[in-house]
């Protein structure tokens, strides 16, 4: 099979998730991705490197489950850019390269001489993409941040909540996944541009813009209506936001094996789909509800009902039942009963097996796409601090053993 | 001209992908959106225009159809469905979020449209994968979540409240991310000599692979994350990052200090607003400010100092907190080189001031009025994202595309 992007080198500085889950994509569809890290912090830059999760026995800085699963693919070489060898080096690295991408604060490439009018000189038509909280310009690009500071300032964090709870946001960093993935949409578009023109161009991602998109109805509710979001009571994030639909929400279901917090969701879309569910329910209490309008009015008793009903089955088999009416309904699924339970993401391919040279066979987060021509694929798990220093320097650049073994003994790489 | 200027969409009205038509549109791609005679449902969505229902009021249709074309076609009927061939005969992309054995029936899916034109690359998004028949079970982006995974890992340390799902329609946010994402390579690829091809999108396992730590806890030792308030689910409980300030509003605290000028800058804004006199920890604030070399801080826990400077660090925000408004917490923290956020909602983060300088408010005209929009997710300065047009009416480029199909 063809591999879509085999004609592309990235000069890749990335790191955390923001940035390798870009890369990431680009690795898994065939292109070149080389990932420099730091020698002297032993690339400790990218606290995913020596953090937990580990595989039993092991841990330490190769051995980071995250920075594996991030960074599957790529080659991984050291340089030393406080070194002028280094800055050469670098400088080598560029001019046979596509594009160079970063996610670090702003203005850290610029500090170690490669900005973009630097790497412009160095190759006229390479792609630059930074990606970084609050972008490289504006009153905040200095300020610092990571997925959840994302969140906060966005509006995705205010956006998740119970009512008369504080926030609940996102348990993770969605914002670094997502951001990753508006960095590899802006490296493609770029790459684009240039296949079109032979113009190059640097892209200032601002991670907090994109997040900001993502809420975008009710933004206009606001510009065009004066209807803030804030209101004196959060509804529930769990109701229905934009069509009226009522029951909508996550209901506690039976303990079915000692270890709790089994939830359903339930949605129905119409009146069709309550009249479905009213019937299978087949209690008086449902009653009232037939009412379109007094259903939609009277969601917090509403959801009491269901609360008490959905707690009295096996979330499984209560899914299987509704599925036949059909409504739209699923188990909020635990990571094991999606990894391991649900066929459908084992049946799409969902989690490879990766070959790490420290960590050995490990499963990893696939993509969530086929492509009939030119699939991904992922073989094999994160570089090593330095794997390929040889087959880089060597292959690409053109060294040999003695001038690599000069570099390692200067602290170049 | 932009990057995919000269590029023709077809989209089949979906609330699932109208959110990958508009990254399309926005980038330049003529993006016609073929609705059936009664419109795409989600023109009856709110919110709408001053409250008022009606098919070109709703908020929610405006939002995700920028800079798209209109056509109605009933593809039930066979002569609309002949103008559909027609239409994908000179499209580059198709991209349609259907029933998995729809198109097929119509005669209209890849193997029947790929004969008519090689280089179309088919993009469909559906909630398991077009080969799943339980991708034709009806869904909504809260079911989506709940089976993709990211309510799991969301909600409170009580855990009898139930976990929650984010608003803003994320799954098909999500969704639309990678069906964009492949539409570019698919694109690159053609550039470079390749043919068309038919790519297949799953909604949940785009949610699966957008969990972070929920996935690779699993994957890499059979761990399982516990949701906790306002922070990362984790397989150990974490100390709290949320924090409400005096104006009423929660703050994102971050990583507290961890570097002696962080807390010489927090110590100096403790001074300078008041509050050194009622925090006796500020000693060990002071021992912070003056540590020589970097803390070991595996020994926060172990070492009586060490764990005195990091809570005194961690005490002294919690009072600056209680004593500022979120702002003023959010401002301060940053200029003392600590990563914390104010928690905005969509209308504050829209009106504040570093977005505002850097252009993210977009008017986009309506008749007679401007109203602004959310702006550029990303600026490609050689090739920018822009707004062309307001959301189309109903049908409202239908004679214009047919007489560029004659």
């Amino acid at each position: 099979m063809d591999k879509a992007l085999a004609n592309f080198r990235i000069c890749d500085f990335t790191g955390q998730l923001a940035g390798a889950g870009a890369t990431k994509w680009l690795s898994a569809f065939g292109a070149e991705v080389i990932r420099i890290e730091d020698p002297v912090r032993q690339g400790r830059w990218d606290i995913l490197r020596g953090m937990e999760p580990y595989k039993p026995g092991q841990s330490g800085a190769e051995f980071g489950g995250a920075f594996n699963n991030h960074n599957t693919d790529k080659l991984g070489i050291t340089l030393n850019l406080r070194t002028e060898r280094g800055k050469e080096i670098l400088t080598e690295l560029v001019k046979i390269s596509d594009a160079v991408t970063e996610n670090f604060a702003a203005g850290v490439l610029k500090k170690w001489g490669f900005d973009y009018p630097r790497l412009q000189a160095i190759k006229p038509d390479i792609v630059y993409v930074s990606n970084c909280g609050f972008g490289h310009e504006g009153p905040y690009h200095r300020y610092k941040t990571w997925g959840p500071i994302v969140q906060a300032v966005s509006g995705l964090t205010f956006t998740s909540a119970l009512p008369e709870q504080p926030p609940a946001g996102w348990g993770y960093s969605y914002m670094d996944h997502t951001g990753g993935y508006y960095m590899a949409m802006a490296i493609m578009l770029a790459l684009l541009h240039r296949q079109q023109t032979g113009e190059g161009q640097w892209v200032d991602l601002a991670c907090t813009e994109a997040a900001v998109t993502l809420n975008g109805p009710a933004l206009l509710n606001w510009t065009v209506n004066q209807k803030p979001t804030r209101q004196t009571i959060q509804p529930s994030s769990n109701r229905s936001q934009f069509a009226p639909m009522a029951p909508h929400g996550i209901y506690p279901c039976k303990d079915i094996d000692g270890a709790g917090d089994h939830w359903i969701a339930i949605s129905c879309r119409h009146q069709q789909d309550w009249k479905l569910l009213a019937a299978f329910i087949n209690k008086p209490w449902t009653q009232p509800y037939d009412d379109t309008a007094y259903r939609l009015e009277h969601q917090d008793s509403l959801d009491e009902e269901m609360t008490r009903w959905c707690s009295g089955f096996d979330k499984f088999q209560l899914q299987e039942k509704l599925r036949t009416l059909p409504i739209p309904v699923a188990v909020v699924h635990k990571p094991r009963e999606r990894i391991e339970k649900d066929p459908a993401t084992a049946q799409f391919g969902l989690w490879p097996t990766v070959q790490h040279s420290a960590m050995g066979e490990v499963r990893v987060d696939g993509q969530p796409v086929h492509l009939s021509k030119t699939d991904w694929q992922m073989n094999r798990g994160a570089p090593l601090l330095g794997e390929h220093n040889h087959q880089v320097l060597s292959g690409l650049l053109g060294m040999d053993d003695a001038e690599i073994a000069q570099l390692q003994q200067d602290g170049v790489i | 001209m932009t990057v995919l200027s000269g590029l023709t969409v077809v989209e089949l009205a979906n609330e699932r992908i109208s959110f990958a038509g508009k990254l399309m549109a926005d980038m330049g791609a003529d993006v016609i959106l073929v609705e059936p005679p009664t419109g795409d449902p989600s023109r009856h969505y709110p919110p709408f225009v001053n409250d008022q229902p009606g098919e070109n009021r709703s908020l929610y249709f405006w939002h995700y159809n920028t800079s798209k074309r209109s056509l109605v076609l009933d593809l039930d009927a066979a002569e609309d469905r002949q103008l559909f061939k027609k239409l994908v005969t000179r499209a580059n992309i198709l991209l349609e979020s259907e029933p998995t054995q729809r198109l097929k029936s119509l005669g209209l899916d890849y193997e029947d449209l790929s004969i008519l034109n090689p280089q179309l690359i088919h993009i469909a998004v559906t909630p398991y994968g077009r080969n799943n028949p339980d991708s034709d079970l009806p869904t909504t982006d809260l079911t989506l979540m709940a089976a993709g995974g990211p309510p799991w890992s969301c909600g409170y340390d009580d855990h009898e409240l139930p976990p929650v799902r984010g608003l803003g329609n994320q799954a098909y946010h999500t969704a639309s991310h990678f069906a964009y994402l492949s539409a570019l390579t698919a694109l690159l690829y053609q550039n470079t000599g390749g043919a068309g091809q038919f790519i297949d999108v799953s909604i949940t396992a785009a949610l699966n692979v957008t969990t972070e730590a929920a996935t690779y806890s699993w994957l890499v030792n059979g761990s399982t994350v516990q949701r906790q308030t306002g922070r990362h689910a984790a397989t150990h409980a974490t100390g709290e990052t949320q924090m409400m300030c005096a104006d009423g509003r929660y703050v994102n605290t971050g990583v507290p200090p961890r570097f002696p000028e962080e807390f010489a800058k927090l110590l100096a804004w403790m001074g300078k607003i008041d509050l050194l006199d009622e925090f006796p920890e500020a000693v060990f604030l002071e021992m912070g400010a003056n540590w020589e070399g970097p803390f070991d801080l595996s020994k926060i826990g172990s070492d009586d100092t060490i764990t005195a400077i990091f809570g005194a660090g961690r005490e002294g925000l919690k009072l600056i907190a209680q004593s500022v408004s979120a702002y003023d917490f959010f401002i301060g923290c940053q200029e003392a080189g600590l990563a914390v956020g104010i928690i905005n909602s969509p209308e504050e983060v829209f009106e504040d001031k570093h977005f505002k300088a850097r252009g993210f408010q977009v008017p986009v005209t309506h008749g007679n009025i401007e109203y602004l929009y959310p702006g550029a997710p990303y600026k490609l300065p050689a090739s920018p994202w822009q707004i062309y047009s307001k959301a189309p009416e109903l049908g409202e480029h239908h004679a214009d595309i047919l007489a560029e199909l004659e």
